[in-house]
C-alpha cells in the first residue's frame, strides 16, 4: 500500500472501526456497551459525527432494540450498523434473521469473547457457528468478514456495507478481543460523503422511503403466510446465496506453494499462525497458511485443491473446533484434518501451536 | 530488528501508558509496532500487563510465549515473566516491593530504583518515565528524541508544559539504571 501521502495512525481495532464508519458514509450507529468492544461506541461518542457528517449515534436501551433499529434504518436504504460482543450478538439473532428474510442490508460487528452464556470478557472465536450457520431461524446466510489486523478492521467497514447493499443482505464483521483491543498502525480510508436522499432513491428502489406516484408502496417484511409464495422467496434467497458463494470468496495464502502442512486460521488466530509457521520452517517443517477472509462464503474450493498437495491440514481456531467442520466438508477425507484450539478466553501462543501441529500431524 | 517486550506491574502504575509511549515512539521512527494489553479485571487492583512488539518487519503474532525484554514492577509479575525471558534477554525491575529478586543466570538483569527517584524528583507520576529511561539506555531501538516527539504529537497542547518534567524523568532513569550482579 502506498501510504506516502496518508497519515499513519496508531489505534485499537475497535477505534479503527468507529473512525472508518464515520469516513465511509455511515448514516447511523445503534449499539449497547459490552466488553471487549465498548471503544466503538465510546470513540463515536467522542468524535461526535452528528456535528460533521450528520451520522446518528445512539446508545439504545438494549441489543434487541439496536438490531431492530437497523431494520428500520436499513429498510429506508440507510447505511446503518451496530456492534456488540458474543452474548449481545446472541440477543440480536431474531433481528438478524428478520433482516435476512426481508433482504435488508445492515452491518453487524461482533468482537467475540469467550462463552457459552455470559462467559468471559477475554478473546475467543467461539461464535463461528453462530455467524456462519445463522443463529436465528430459517434457511439464511449472513456475509461474514474476519479481519486479522487493525487495518482490516478499518477497511472491512466499507467493504461490508458494499456487499450488504449489493446483495441486500446483512453483513457481519466477525472480530475478537485480540484484534479489537490491540493497537497497530492504520491508514484510515478517505472521507466519502453520506448519500443524499436522491442517491438512496436511485440505488435502493426497494427502500421504504415514501411512495412516489409512479409505483406501488414498497413493503419490507419477512412474513409470508402463503406457502407457495414463501417457497418462491426461499428459492430466490438460495439463488442469491449461490451467487455470493461464486463471486465473493476472499482469502489470503502465505507460504502455501511448497507447504507440506496447511494451517487454516482466521482473524487473530491467523496472526499467531504466521509466527508458528516461521518457527516450524526454522525446524525444517514446511507449513503454510490459508486465511479465510470471508467465513461465509467459505473458501471450500481452494482448500479442496490444497488438500491434494499437503500431508495434513490443521484448523487452528480459538474455540473447541467449529471451522474444522467446513474444512472436513471441503477435503472429503483426502488428507488428515485435525483441530487445535483453546477455550474460555485463553489465547494459544505460537509455541503451543507449533507443538500441536507436530503432535497431531507431523509425527 | 525485532524487540519483543512485556511490561507488567500493578494496575495504576502506568504500565499500559508506558507501552503506549514506546509504541508511539516507534511509530515516530517509522517502525512496525503492536500493543496488546491484558484487558479486563486485572486492571483493577491486580496485575496489568502489555505486550509491545517493535520491528523493522511486518509483525505476525501480537501474542507471545517468550520475550526479549521484560520490564517488571511487582512480585507477581516477576514470578510470572522471569521464566519467559529468552536466554540472553534483558530483565529490568524496580526492587521496590520485590521480596524474591530474580535468580536467572542466562539473562542480563538490571535494577532501577524508579519509585524512589520519582518521589525524590517530586514527580511520583513520572515513575513510569523513569523506568522507560532505563529501557532506552539499554535497548537503543528508539531514542529520547523519538519519545519526546511522540509526546508532542499525542498529548493535547494544554499538557505540553508537562513534557520537560517527563524528559527529566527519562534522563534520570538513564542515569540510575544499574546492572545487578548475581552472585
Amino acid at each position: 500500500m502506498d501510504t506516502s501521502n496518508q497519515d499513519i495512525l496508531l489505534m485499537k481495532g475497535n477505534e479503527a472501526i468507529a473512525h472508518a464508519a464515520i469516513r465511509c458514509g455511515c448514516d447511523g450507529y445503534f449499539g449497547y456497551p459490552i466488553t471487549p468492544q465498548s471503544e466503538i461506541l465510546e470513540t463515536l461518542a467522542a468524535e461526535k459525527p452528528w456535528e460533521t457528517t450528520g451520522m446518528v449515534v445512539l446508545q439504545a436501551e438494549s441489543e434487541v432494540a439496536s438490531i431492530n433499529m437497523l431494520y428500520g434504518g436499513g429498510g429506508s436504504g440507510k447505511r446503518v450498523m451496530t456492534s456488540s460482543s458474543s452474548p449481545g450478538i446472541a440477543l440480536m439473532q431474531e433481528g438478524i434473521t428478520y433482516l435476512a428474510g426481508a433482504e435488508i442490508p445492515a452491518l453487524i460487528v461482533n468482537v467475540q469473547r469467550g462463552g457459552p452464556g455470559l462467559g468471559t470478557i477475554q478473546p475467543s472465536q467461539g461464535d463461528y457457528f453462530q455467524a456462519t450457520r445463522g443463529g436465528g431461524n430459517g434457511d439464511y446466510q449472513v456475509i461474514v468478514l474476519a479481519p486479522s489486523s487493525v487495518q482490516e478492521m478499518a477497511d472491512f467497514v466499507d467493504l461490508a456495507f458494499g456487499l450488504a447493499f449489493r446483495y441486500r443482505n446483512p453483513a457481519m464483521i466477525l472480530s475478537d478481543g485480540v484484534i479489537g483491543q490491540m493497537m497497530e498502525k492504520v491508514v484510515l480510508p478517505p472521507f466519502k460523503p453520506r448519500r443524499t436522499e436522491e442517491q438512496i432513491r436511485q440505488e435502493c428502489p426497494w427502500a421504504a422511503i415514501g411512495r412516489t406516484a409512479d409505483r406501488k408502496p414498497n413493503i419490507l417484511t419477512s412474513l409470508e403466510l402463503r406457502p407457495e409464495a414463501m417457497e418462491r422467496h426461499n428459492i430466490e434467497l438460495q439463488a442469491k446465496y449461490r451467487q455470493i458463494e461464486q463471486t465473493e470468496v476472499r482469502l489470503e495464502e502465505v507460504q502455501t506453494a511448497d507447504a507440506e502442512y496447511l494451517i487454516v486460521a482466521f482473524g487473530s488466530a491467523a496472526r499467531i499462525a504466521l509466527k508458528a509457521i516461521d518457527m516450524l520452517r526454522a525446524e525444517g517443517i514446511r507449513a503454510g497458511l490459508l486465511r479465510p477472509i470471508t467465513l461465509w462464503p467459505f473458501p471450500t474450493e481452494r482448500i479442496a485443491q490444497l488438500a491434494g498437495q499437503v500431508r495434513g491440514i490443521l484448523s487452528f481456531e480459538i474455540n473447541a473446533g467449529q471451522m474444522v467442520q467446513d474444512i472436513r466438508l471441503a477435503v472429503e477425507g483426502r488428507t488428515p484434518v485435525a483441530h487445535y484450539g483453546k477455550m474460555g478466553g485463553i489465547v494459544p501462543t505460537p509455541d503451543e501451536l507449533v507443538q500441536a501441529l507436530k503432535q497431531k500431524l507431523a509425527k | 530488528m525485532t524487540e519483543e517486550i512485556i511490561i507488567s506491574g500493578f494496575g495504576g502504575q502506568g504500565v499500559l501508558s508506558m507501552g503506549k509511549i514506546i509504541a508511539y515512539s516507534a511509530l515516530m521512527k517509522g517502525l512496525e509496532v503492536s500493543w496488546m494489553p491484558a484487558y479486563g479485571p486485572e486492571q483493577r487492583g491486580g496485575t496489568a500487563n502489555v505486550t509491545v512488539i517493535v520491528s523493522t518487519e511486518r509483525i505476525s503474532s501480537p501474542i507471545l510465549s517468550t520475550f526479549d525484554t521484560a520490564i517488571i514492577l511487582n512480585q507477581p509479575s516477576l514470578d510470572k515473566f522471569e521464566p519467559l525471558i529468552k536466554p540472553g534477554g534483558t530483565l529490568i525491575y524496580d526492587g521496590y516491593g520485590i521480596s524474591h529478586p530474580p535468580t536467572r543466570k542466562d539473562i542480563s538483569i538490571y535494577e532501577i530504583a524508579a519509585m524512589d527517584a520519582a518521589a525524590e524528583m517530586g514527580n511520583p507520576k513520572g515513575f513510569n518515565m523513569v523506568v522507560l529511561g532505563g529501557l532506552l539506555k539499554l535497548r537503543q531501538f528508539i531514542s529520547v528524541e523519538h519519545v519526546l516527539k511522540a509526546l508532542r504529537k499525542t498529548l493535547p497542547e494544554r499538557h505540553h508544559h508537562l513534557i520537560p518534567a517527563n524528559e527529566e524523568a527519562l534522563r534520570r532513569g538513564m542515569e540510575i539504571i544499574r546492572e545487578r550482579q548475581n552472585d
